[in-house]
C-alpha cells in the first residue's frame, strides 16, 4: 500500500514538472487556412525556428480554406483561438482588429522589414496602424506546358492577339485541351481571369485608385475590354467547362491534358508535386501596341497577433522571426508560388517561380481591384465579379451588361462612385 | 387530496421535466435568442444596437436583399416540387414493391435504397460531382453506350438545369426515408382487408391503389411535411457541390445557402449575424406557415381508419 502511494505521488510529481516546463517553454498555436502547407511548417519552417529558439513550442494548426472565417471567428468568440492567427488580406482581418480580437504590431521591429504597399492589405484606412505581418504574396499569369508549345511549333505570346493566334493553334491540333479554366465554383473566373488580365487594360494601380477615388467607373472602357477578352474564352476551354471545378482545372493541366492554364503563382507547388508536366509561364500578355505591362501581385497572406494571446511576448519573438530574410528564403523556397513580401533579397529555386517572380522587375505590380473598400457593401463588388465573370465566359451575360451590374451595385452604397 | 396533488406533481415534473428542459436549451432559447438578435444591427465596431424589425423591411424592401432571398424562396419551392414529384411517389411506389408477398431478397433491397441516406453529403456531392463531370465522369460515356451522347450537358454548371439535377441528387439520397415510413405503413394493413379484395378478385395493382394507398394517407401526409421541413432547411448539398455563392447565377441558391452567405459572409463579403439571424427567422416562419397550412388544411381532414 505505502509503495503504491508513494509511486502515484512520484508519477504526479514529475507529471507537473512536465506541464510546468511545458507551461514555462511556450506554446504557440497557428491558425491557418493553409492546410495544404500543413507539411511544409512541421518539416521545415518549425524546426528551423527552433534551431535558434528551442525553448518555444510552435504548432500549426490549419482550418480547412471553406471554413476558416467563419471558424476563426467562432473561436475568437469562444475565446480558443490560436496565438497567432493568419490573416486575410483587407477587410476580414480589418474587421477582427477593430473588434479588439488582433493586436497592432506598429512597434514590431521586423515591420520596419516591409513597404507601404506591402502592408497596405493589414493597415487601417488612415494609414496609422498595421496589424498583421505581410508574409505572401500570390501572381497570376499563365502557365504551360512545354510540350504542348512544341507539338505546335508555337512560343509564348507576348500580346493578346499571339495569345489568340495560339489557342487557335492548339485547338486545330486538337491534341491537347488548348485552356484550362471552369467556371462552375465562379472565384476562378474571376480571379484567374478577370484579375489575371485585367491591370493592362487599366493599367495596375492607376485605374484600381481610381476606382476608389470615382474618377473611374466600371462602365468605363478598360472593363468592358476586359470582360471582352473573357467573352472570347469559351471555345478554346475544356468541354463541358460550366461545371469544371477548380480541382478539375488543376487535375486536367498535370494530367497532361490541356496547354494553357490560367494561374496563380501557388499553384506552382501543386503542379510540382502532382504530375511531372515540363512546366512553362508568361505573363498576361498585354494588348497589341501597348508597351507597359502590369501583373496581378496580390498581397494575400498576413499573420496577427490574437489579442488575448497568454503567449504574446513568444508570440511576437516568433513574429520577428518571420520578418527576417531566413524565414523569407526558407518560405520562398519550400512553397513556390508563395513570394515573401518583405525588403530581403532572396534566391527562389524553383524556375517557374523565380520567372513569376521576375515579372517583378518587368512590369508594374498591383493588387486585386476589388479587394481594398470597394466590397465592403452590399451587393458585395467580390461576389458580383464571381458571378458576372462566370456568366461572361459561359457566353449568358455581355461584357457591357456585366459591367453595368457591377456598376449599379456597387454605386448603389460606395459614395465616389455616386 | 393534498398527498395526491403533490404526488402528480411530482410525476409531471419527473417525465416532462427533462424533455421540457433539453427542449428549452436547445431549441426553445437558440430560437428566441435568433429572434432577439434579428431585431439589432451592428456598427463598425461590433456594438449592436436595437432597431426592431428594420432588418425585415431590409429584406422585404431593399432590392439587393429582396431580389436573392425571393430567388431563394421560389428556388426552394422547385426543390420541394421536384421531391413531392419525384421522391416520394418513387418512395411509394418502392414500398409498395416491398410489401408485396413472396418477395426474395427484400432486406438486401431496403438495405440497399436506404444505404445513400446514411452517407455523409460531402461523399454524396463528390461522387455525384464526378459522376457527372464532363471530364472523367462516366455519365457521358453511359449515355453514348445507348447512342444517346448528344443528350450529354455539364448539367451542374449550366442555369437552367443545375437546380434540378441537385434536386435529384437529394431525391436519390433521401429516398429511403419515406420509403421506410411507407413500408413500416403498409406493413399494417391488416391481412383480413387485402385477403377480402384478393377474393373479390382484385389485382395486385388495384389492391394498391383502392386497398393499401387510402389507408396509409395519413402517413404520405407525415411524408410530405417531413418533406417540407427538410427542403426548407436544405443546404449542406447545394453548398458541397456548388459552394456559398451557388452558381450559375445564383440558380441554385436555396434559402440555407443565402443565410449562411449572410451570417458568415463569403470571401470577401463580411458575415452579419444580425441580418443572417433576420433571414433564418424567416424561414422559421415560413416552414411555420407552411406546417400550419398542412395541419389545419389537410391533416384534419384526413380520416384515421380504425381496424
Amino acid at each position: 500500500m505505502g509503495k503504491l502511494r508513494l509511486l502515484k505521488i512520484a508519477l504526479a510529481a514529475t507529471t507537473l514538472a512536465a506541464t510546468m516546463a511545458a507551461a514555462h517553454a511556450g506554446n504557440l498555436k497557428i491558425e491557418s487556412w493553409r492546410n495544404d502547407d500543413a507539411d511544409i511548417w512541421n518539416s521545415k519552417i518549425i524546426p528551423a525556428f527552433n534551431k535558434s529558439h528551442p525553448d518555444i513550442k510552435v504548432e500549426f494548426a490549419p482550418t480547412a480554406p471553406k471554413e476558416y472565417n467563419a471558424a476563426l471567428n467562432a473561436r475568437l468568440a469562444g475565446g480558443t483561438a490560436g496565438d497567432l492567427i493568419t490573416c486575410r488580406p483587407f477587410d476580414a482581418s480589418l474587421e477582427l482588429f477593430n473588434k479588439g480580437n488582433l493586436t497592432a504590431l506598429n512597434d514590431l521591429k521586423g515591420m520596419a522589414n516591409f513597404s507601404d504597399v506591402a502592408k497596405s492589405a493589414w493597415t487601417t484606412d488612415d494609414g496609422k496602424t498595421t496589424f498583421c505581418l505581410p508574409m505572401a504574396s500570390v501572381i497570376h499569369g499563365f502557365m504551360y506546358n512545354k510540350d504542348a508549345l512544341k507539338k505546335v511549333g508555337a512560343s509564348e505570346p507576348k500580346t493578346m492577339e499571339e495569345f489568340y493566334a495560339l489557342l487557335e493553334k492548339l485547338k486545330k491540333d486538337g491534341t491537347y485541351v488548348p485552356l484550362v479554366l471552369g467556371t462552375a465554383d465562379q472565384w476562378e473566373s474571376a480571379t484567374m481571369g478577370f484579375q489575371n488580365i485585367g491591370p493592362n487594360y487599366w493599367k495596375g494601380e492607376e485605374g484600381r485608385n481610381a476606382l476608389i477615388k470615382g474618377t473611374q467607373k466600371l462602365t468605363d472602357a478598360p472593363y468592358v475590354a476586359t470582360f471582352k477578352e473573357l467573352a472570347k474564352w469559351g471555345p478554346y476551354l475544356g468541354s463541358g467547362y460550366q461545371a469544371q471545378t477548380y480541382p478539375d482545372s488543376q487535375n486536367l493541366f498535370s494530367l497532361g491534358k490541356a496547354a494553357i492554364y490560367a494561374a496563380g503563382s501557388w499553384d506552382i507547388s501543386t503542379f510540382r508535386t502532382q504530375g511531372n508536366i515540363p512546366l512553362g509561364a508568361f505573363k498576361a500578355p498585354p494588348p497589341a501596341g501597348q508597351s507597359d505591362c502590369y501583373i496581378s501581385d496580390h498581397t494575400d497572406i498576413g499573420i496577427g497577433l490574437n489579442a488575448a494571446s497568454k503567449n504574446a511576448a513568444d508570440a511576437r519573438v516568433f513574429l520577428d522571426w518571420m520578418a527576417t530574410s531566413e524565414f523569407a528564403e526558407i518560405f520562398a523556397n519550400s512553397l513556390p508560388g508563395f513570394f515573401p513580401l518583405s525588403n530581403a533579397r532572396i534566391t527562389v529555386k524553383d524556375d517557374v517561380a523565380a520567372t513569376f517572380l521576375s515579372w517583378r522587375g518587368e512590369c508594374k505590380s498591383t493588387i486585386r481591384n476589388s479587394y481594398q473598400i470597394l466590397s465592403r457593401g452590399t451587393p458585395n463588388l467580390e461576389n458580383e465579379l464571381w458571378n458576372v465573370s462566370a456568366q461572361v465566359i459561359n457566353g449568358k451575360m455581355s461584357p457591357e451588361d456585366a459591367t453595368k451590374q457591377l456598376q449599379a451595385g456597387l454605386a448603389k452604397w460606395y459614395k465616389p462612385q455616386q | 387530496m393534498i398527498k395526491n396533488n403533490a404526488r402528480r406533481l411530482f410525476l409531471l415534473i419527473f417525465f416532462l421535466g427533462p424533455a421540457v428542459l433539453i427542449y428549452t436549451i436547445f431549441s426553445v432559447y437558440p430560437l428566441i435568442a435568433t429572434m432577439s438578435l434579428s431585431t439589432f444591427t451592428a456598427d463598425g465596431s461590433g456594438v449592436r444596437h436595437f432597431v426592431g424589425l428594420d432588418n425585415y423591411l431590409v429584406l422585404i424592401l431593399d432590392k439587393d436583399w429582396r431580389e436573392p432571398f425571393w430567388n431563394a424562396f421560389l428556388n426552394n419551392i422547385l426543390f420541394f416540387i421536384i421531391h413531392m414529384l419525384v421522391q416520394n411517389p418513387i418512395g411509394i411506389a418502392i414500398a409498395g414493391l416491398l410489401s408485396l408477398p413472396n418477395l426474395k431478397f427484400r432486406a438486401t433491397y431496403r438495405t440497399l435504397i436506404f444505404t445513400p441516406t446514411m452517407l455523409s453529403v460531402v461523399i454524396i456531392g463528390f461522387s455525384w460531382n464526378l459522376i457527372l463531370s464532363p471530364l472523367w465522369g462516366i455519365s457521358e460515356g453511359f449515355l453514348k453506350f445507348f447512342g444517346l451522347g448528344i443528350l450529354f450537358k455539364p448539367w451542374l454548371g449550366l442555369e437552367g438545369s443545375a437546380l434540378i439535377t441537385i434536386g435529384l441528387i437529394s431525391v436519390w439520397q433521401f429516398v429511403g426515408i419515406p420509403l421506410m415510413l411507407i413500408y413500416a405503413a403498409l406493413l399494417n394493413v391488416p391481412s383480413e382487408l387485402v385477403d377480402a379484395a384478393r377474393i373479390d378478385g382484385l389485382s395486385h395493382l388495384r389492391i394498391f391503389f383502392s386497398v393499401k394507398l387510402p389507408l396509409i394517407a395519413p402517413t404520405i401526409g407525415l411524408v410530405s411535411i417531413l418533406t417540407f421541413v427538410g427542403n426548407f432547411n436544405a443546404f449542406d448539398l447545394v453548398y458541397s457541390i456548388k459552394g456559398a455563392l451557388a452558381g450559375p447565377n445564383f440558380s441554385t441558391d436555396l434559402l440555407g445557402t443565402f443565410f449562411y452567405r449572410t451570417f458568415f459572409g463569403n470571401q470577401l463579403q463580411l458575415g452579419s449575424p444580425t441580418m443572417g439571424a433576420t433571414i433564418a427567422t424567416s424561414m422559421f416562419l415560413i416552414i411555420l406557415i407552411g406546417v400550419c397550412i398542412y395541419l389545419y388544411g389537410i391533416q384534419r381532414r384526413l380520416e384515421r381508419h380504425s381496424f
